[in-house]
């Protein structure tokens, strides 16, 4: 569904909005932030002066008006580019936020007053703290924690996943989200945000501009890229002086576009779409980011804690095997199993049911009919069934079977099933004993079932620098195995909240950055300490708050997405970067000699392109200078594809690609326009 | 022309082989592990107690900073005021020379504390055996202990062992000269007087010559001075045609010896940076960057001398060797190298006259000085190498994804905010002063040349001021209050800025968190990086002064086709 979206997204009809928005952003006030594009707008300011003045007066020096007409027209059309660009990337921002959140019209809402009493409002009347009703059928009005009740809900709207959801009070999946339906029963809502203040508001702010900050790569990169202006300011401002000294006059157009084409226009006009589209791929994930700096931050990531539930292993254990002691067949067990579980709907006692059915038991038994269901109790520490014949069919851990065989006076000692149970324990799994009538009858192996494909994941995290840490109630030795199978690099085994708060804090004290994902409120110091903390949609205020980013898709493997979207941003930024730069050299070579043709014959030598005429290559140049530009904003907003195959390899392969690209392609590029232009001057 | 060629491979082959060991022992001078041997300690003590320094107190960047500025402040004064007293000061000065005006003497002053040596005077008529010894060759000195002393400043500052402490300016500035530059260099003049490198204090000698005319002859306590002067990267020499002339530079061997003490301790820096930090691999990289260029450049300008350039054949000569300006025991071959050495490492003596280089060869040892640091100033070499270093590990830091860090210490915008300021400043320096002197120069008529050589006679002037190089392309009036001011004021920028700025960088860094290395950080020995730097210090390098080269060294080369 998101590709779906995103590739709606880049060919749909805010092109226009974003055409309008280009004019409107050439506001100096707002150009001011760019230093690159407000020196391009401040050239074209000169130009303007400059064709004006050429047509009224017949000073030669300034240049032919046309000429003069051409120069100027090309740098607005370069720094609209440059406008479009962003303004196209806060345009997707916009569509997708506005997808978020489609369903959360105007809906009207019962809100509790003290008193008691109910009224019917509107939705965007309500406070934070405010308590609200909502039942079965209904939209939620507004963001919220359930303080009473539990219910079903779809969040189809939000996360596009159609599966209901369970969200319950006093639990740590009490969040439920404006604009999505319930399904069954009622329950009582407290309201936990400002009308306009919700994390997707923030986001939304945040694309459009209006909170957008500039996030500290962004922020050093944009003052290299001033430092750069500045430097090709002196070299423009120089050539006036050198040039009349060498006997050479030089029209200020020419000056203002060997200026424009130098400076780094290209990253320039590209570098706040890039941030912007990077929060963009994050919402894209569904993941909203609670500033541009979380998403830059989370390419940074050494150290990712990830909860093994959901995250390496899918869901719950699974049963995998039966091991009937001596005495019993399998299908003697699988009955027995399967009568057990009938009852049971825990995920293992659903896969119990599972397993045997495979081996032929399908655990309605018209001997035993109307079995009595034993839930499971802490004191027992078993669930099973009795039947009406008497017969008592009981599972759980071997010591738990074991203490109640022993219990009713039976010799309990089966090393048979002694040995199943160390083997099957060692192995990661978890045995289950199952017994009828205080006597053993075999073991059911469970165990937990890697996702398909993580642990090719995991390689590619390692290849990343990335050390990934599994976090577990498990035994350390179940643990340790699974670890193992799955290819983490370490594991906190039987943690507790305030492990995972320390082991954040013992890595950032090596001056490393940690990424977790939490949901409970228990969670929320991690999720604060942490310095990428993703809370779940799902997940308790608290932990929202305290996170950086709030999953709507409660997906615990986003982790690793959003550290993907992360060093894509600076791939990008830095790529571009070299390309803008590495542009030069064909620039160069391209104005200069037109520049001196006349006064310095033998300059005529350094144009290697062979060029039409001075005027044709100054104009190819500027115009291929502002072409780059649209032609690189399918780049600057999808991203430079991140593979992760170590550093130094990276790094070769983007040099090759955007630095020998970077020098390559304005020789090619500028002699094509310049074939072009030459027709008509 | 064989001969010539092994002539300068032994001398680079020679300068390499020794910079390693010497980097390992200044690593030693800097970690303060060199050793307590009595003739060093001595001297120390005695130095140490006299200025009321204590040198273990350790101190973070911005005091070394002001320390290092007041101590440069106090030579500069010192050094002006003896110049204009050269006249009452009683002995060595058996030629009776009179004291200096401010305005030349303010350009020598600042150009001696600067380890410029942009001399715009001629040692044997206005500088007195006590200016030279005393003031000129004593600031030859500590000027370039200064460059070693902030040097080692900034490796301990990467280093980061000791937070914000980075060390002790003064202690280390003593050290660098008591246990560096005064060990080579009694060593170095030693084997320059056996080579014949005049050393007396008689004053100037009326010699009968063959032609049965009577000449003047200047000598001089020239050897000491030598010595320091390659050794320091200064470049200042004792007579007016410095290198060139046959009793600073009498033969072959002594052109070698000199040539290897230019490149020994900018080279052996690189290699300390490697022992200091324990990062020999980097070192290397580093090491090999610069040789590469260097050693491009060297082709370059060889080839062009060698061959006369293009401009020969048409003044209706045979095709040959560029023989004008050059000293024939030195031959087109020794000249050039030279050449390219002393401008990559910002000394600026001279062995031939570089006006007199053919075109391109001119631009060669122009870009050599537009980068500064191939190599470089001792100590200051590898401080301009560093500002790439941080400009070339942002850029790939972005390219593969990680916020940029240099040693695990992120670069940030206040660092990048500073290596850009630096970055700048050459430029800036540079055209702004030759754009000025473009626009006054048809009223002056300083130049002998006009056209493209005549620009790029005031550009290499000033170009050679703001690298601190202080060599001159000659054919040039410089001794004129405009120059003496230009170029004084330049020199000053030109040396201290870029010496603050990266002690700031290393100063901020010193105090950051190290990230611990992964295998997604940037490896700063990979090969990778060493292209991204070599396109860093081109690209910065290039892309600022191309159209000046062009209107330049490459209009003259292309006009005279």
């Amino acid at each position: 569904m998101n590709a779906e979206r995103n590739q709606r997204l880049f060919s749909s009809n805010f092109i226009r909005e974003a055409l309008v928005a280009s004019v409107i952003k050439l506001h100096p006030g707002k150009m001011a932030r760019n230093p690159v594009m407000f020196s391009v707008e401040i050239g074209t300011a000169i130009m303007v002066v400059v064709t004006l003045a050429s047509l009224i007066t017949a000073d030669q020096s300034l240049g032919a008006p046309g000429y003069n007409g051409w120069i100027t027209g090309l740098l607005m059309l370069t720094l609209l580019f440059s406008n479009f660009a962003e303004a196209l990337a806060e345009a997707r921002g916009k569509a997708q936020a506005a997808a978020l959140r489609k369903t959360r019209t105007d809906t009207l809402a019962r809100r509790i007053e003290k008193t008691g009493s109910r009224t019917m409002v509107s939705a965007s009347e309500l406070d934070r703290g405010d308590l609200f009703l909502v039942e079965e059928g209904e939209l939620i009005p507004a963001d919220g924690e359930i303080v009473e009740g539990l219910a079903s809900i779809d969040e189809s709207a939000i996360t596009g996943e159609s599966a209901p959801v369970i969200r319950e009070a006093d639990t740590d999946r009490n969040s439920v989200i404006g604009g999505t339906r319930l399904l069954s029963d009622r329950i009582l809502v407290k309201v936990t945000s400002q009308p306009g203040e919700s994390f997707l508001d923030k986001m939304i702010a945040l694309v459009e501009g209006a909170d957008r900050k500039k996030t500290p790569n962004e922020l050093a990169l944009t003052i290299l890229l001033a430092g750069f202006t500045i430097v090709f300011l002196l070299v423009t401002v120089a050539l006036q002086p050198f040039a009349a000294f060498s006997g050479a006059t030089l029209p200020v157009a020419s000056l203002i576009a060997l200026f424009v084409c130098l400076i780094p226009t290209t990253i320039g006009g590209l570098l706040s779409a890039i941030g912007i589209a990077g929060m963009d791929r994050a919402l894209g994930a569904n993941i909203i980011a609670k500033s541009g700096k979380a998403v830059e931050t989370a390419g940074d990531v050494d150290v990712l804690l990830l909860d093994k539930t959901g995250t390496i292993t899918i869901g719950n254990r699974k049963a995998t095997r039966f091991y009937p002691s001596a005495g019993k067949d399998l299908s003697e067990f699988s009955r027995l199993a399967a009568i057990s579980s009938l009852a049971d709907h825990t995920p293992e006692g659903k896969s119990i049911l599972e397993l045997a059915r495979q081996n032929g038991a399908s655990g309605e038994d018209p001997d035993w009919p109307d079995p009595e269901f034993v839930p499971f109790s802490a004191e027992t520490r078993m669930s099973g069934v009795n039947l009406p014949d008497g017969t008592r069919i009981r599972k759980g851990a071997w010591d738990a079977i074991g203490d109640w065989c022993r219990r009713d006076g039976l010799k309990a000692e089966n090393p048979e099933l002694e040995t199943w149970v160390r083997d099957i324990a060692a192995k990661g799994g978890t045995p289950l004993a199952l017994a009828v009538d205080n006597r053993p009858v075999g073991v059911i192996q469970l165990e937990d079932i890697i996702k398909p494909g993580i642990r090719e994941r995991f390689d590619r995290f390692r290849k990343m620098g990335l050390k990934t840490v599994m976090v577990t109630g498990d035994n350390p030795l179940t643990a340790a195995f699974i670890a193992g199978e799955a290819g983490v690099d370490d594991f906190i085994a039987e943690a507790r909240p305030e492990d995972k708060l320390g082991y954040i804090k013992k890595e950032q004290q090596a001056g490393k950055l940690v990424a977790m994902m939490g949901d409970g409120t228990n969670d929320a110091p991690a999720l604060a300490q942490a310095d990428i903390g993703i809370a779940m949609n799902s997940g308790t205020q608290a932990a929202k708050e305290a996170a950086n980013m709030v999953d709507l898709d409660n997906d615990p493997t986003k982790l690793l997405e959003v550290v993907e979207i992360g060093k894509q941003l600076l791939i990008t930024r830095g790529n571009i970067t070299t390309f803008s730069i590495a542009n030069d050299v064909a620039k160069y070579f391209a104005i200069v000699p037109a520049l001196f043709t006349v006064s310095v014959p033998g300059l005529k030598a350094l144009d290697i392109m062979h060029l039409g005429s001075p005027e044709s290559a100054i104009l190819s140049a500027v115009i291929f200078n502002a072409l780059i530009i649209p032609l690189l904003i399918p780049l600057a907003l999808s991203g430079v594809k991140y593979r992760p195959v170590g550093a130094s390899f990276l790094l070769t392969r983007n040099l090759l690609v955007y630095g020998l690209g970077g020098i390559a392609v304005p020789f090619a590029g500028i002699k094509l326009i310049d074939l072009v232009v030459k027709q008509f001057i | 022309m064989g001969n010539e060629i092994t002539g300068v491979a032994v001398v680079f082959g020679l300068a390499a082989t020794l910079s390693w060991p010497l980097g390992r022992y200044i690593s030693g001078v800097f970690r303060g592990t060199s050793g307590r041997f009595k003739v060093f300690t001595v001297p120390e003590r005695l130095i140490f107690r006299f200025c009321k320094i204590d040198p273990s107190a350790g101190m973070d960047w911005k005091q070394n900073m002001k320390a290092m500025l007041s101590a440069n402040v106090l030579f500069f004064f010192a050094a002006f005021f003896l110049l204009l007293l050269q006249g009452i000061i009683p002995f060595w000065n058996p030629g009776r020379l009179a004291g200096w005006d401010p305005i030349p003497a303010f350009n020598a002053a600042v150009s001696f504390v600067t380890n410029t040596n942009l001399q715009h005077y001629a040692g044997e008529t206005d500088a007195a055996y006590f200016t030279q010894l005393v003031v000129f060759c004593w600031l030859q000195f500590v000027s370039a202990g200064t460059g070693i002393a902030v040097c080692g400043l900034l490796f301990q500052g990467l280093s980061g062992d000791t937070g914000s402490n980075i060390g002790n300016f003064y202690s280390l500035l003593v050290r660098s000269c008591v246990r560096i530059l005064l060990p080579l260099a009694v060593i170095l003049s030693a084997g320059l007087t056996l080579c014949g490198t005049v050393s007396d204090f008689g004053g100037v000698r009326e010699v009968h010559t063959l032609e049965n005319r009577m000449q003047q002859v200047a000598g001089g306590p020239a050897a000491p001075m030598i010595a320091i002067k390659q050794l320091g990267t200064n470049g200042g020499g004792f007579f007016g045609a410095n290198s060139a002339h046959p009793f600073e530079n009498p033969d072959y061997l002594s052109n070698m010896l000199e040539n290897i003490a230019i490149l020994l301790l900018p080279m052996a820096l690189v290699f300390a940076f490697g022992f200091y930090l324990k990062r020999k691999r980097a070192a290397i990289l580093f090491f090999s960057i610069m040789t590469t260029l260097f050693l491009a450049f060297t082709a370059v300008s060889v080839g062009q001398e060698v061959t006369g350039g293009a401009s020969v054949p048409e003044s209706g000569l045979l095709p040959g060797p560029n023989l004008e300006g050059k000293e024939m025991r030195f031959g087109p071959v020794a000249s050039a190298f030279w050449a390219v050495s002393t401008t990559s490492t910002s000394n600026g003596s001279v062995n031939s006259m570089h006006d007199s280089h053919t075109a391109l060869s001119g631009g060669v040892l122009l870009l050599d000085m537009f980068i500064n640091a191939l190599y470089g100033g001792v100590g200051v070499g590898f401080i301009n190498f560093f500002v790439f270093v941080v400009v070339a590990v942002f850029i790939s830091g972005q390219m593969i994804g990680r916020t940029p860090d240099l040693f695990g210490k992120k670069l940030e915008a206040r660092e990048i905010k500073i290596a850009a300021l630096v970055v700048i400043l050459h430029p800036l320096l540079i055209l702004c002063g030759t754009a000025a002197a473009c626009l006054a120069s048809s009223r002056q008529g300083w130049l002998n040349n006009p056209g493209f050589h005549g620009f790029s006679e005031m550009m290499y002037e000033f170009t050679s001021a703001a690298a601190n190089n202080g060599s001159g392309f000659e054919g040039l009036h410089d001794n004129t209050p405009f120059w003496n001011l230009a170029t004084g004021v330049i020199m000053l920028f030109g040396r201290f800025l870029p010496i603050i700025g990266p002690l700031a960088i290393a100063g901020a860094l010193s105090v950051k968190k190290a990230v611990p290395a992964s295998s997604g950080s940037l490896k700063i020995e990979s090969m990778a990086f060493g292209a991204v730097l070599t396109a860093v210090i081109l690209i910065v390098a290039a892309l600022a002064f191309f159209p000046a080269l062009a209107l330049g060294p490459v209009a003259e080369y292309f006009s005279t086709l």
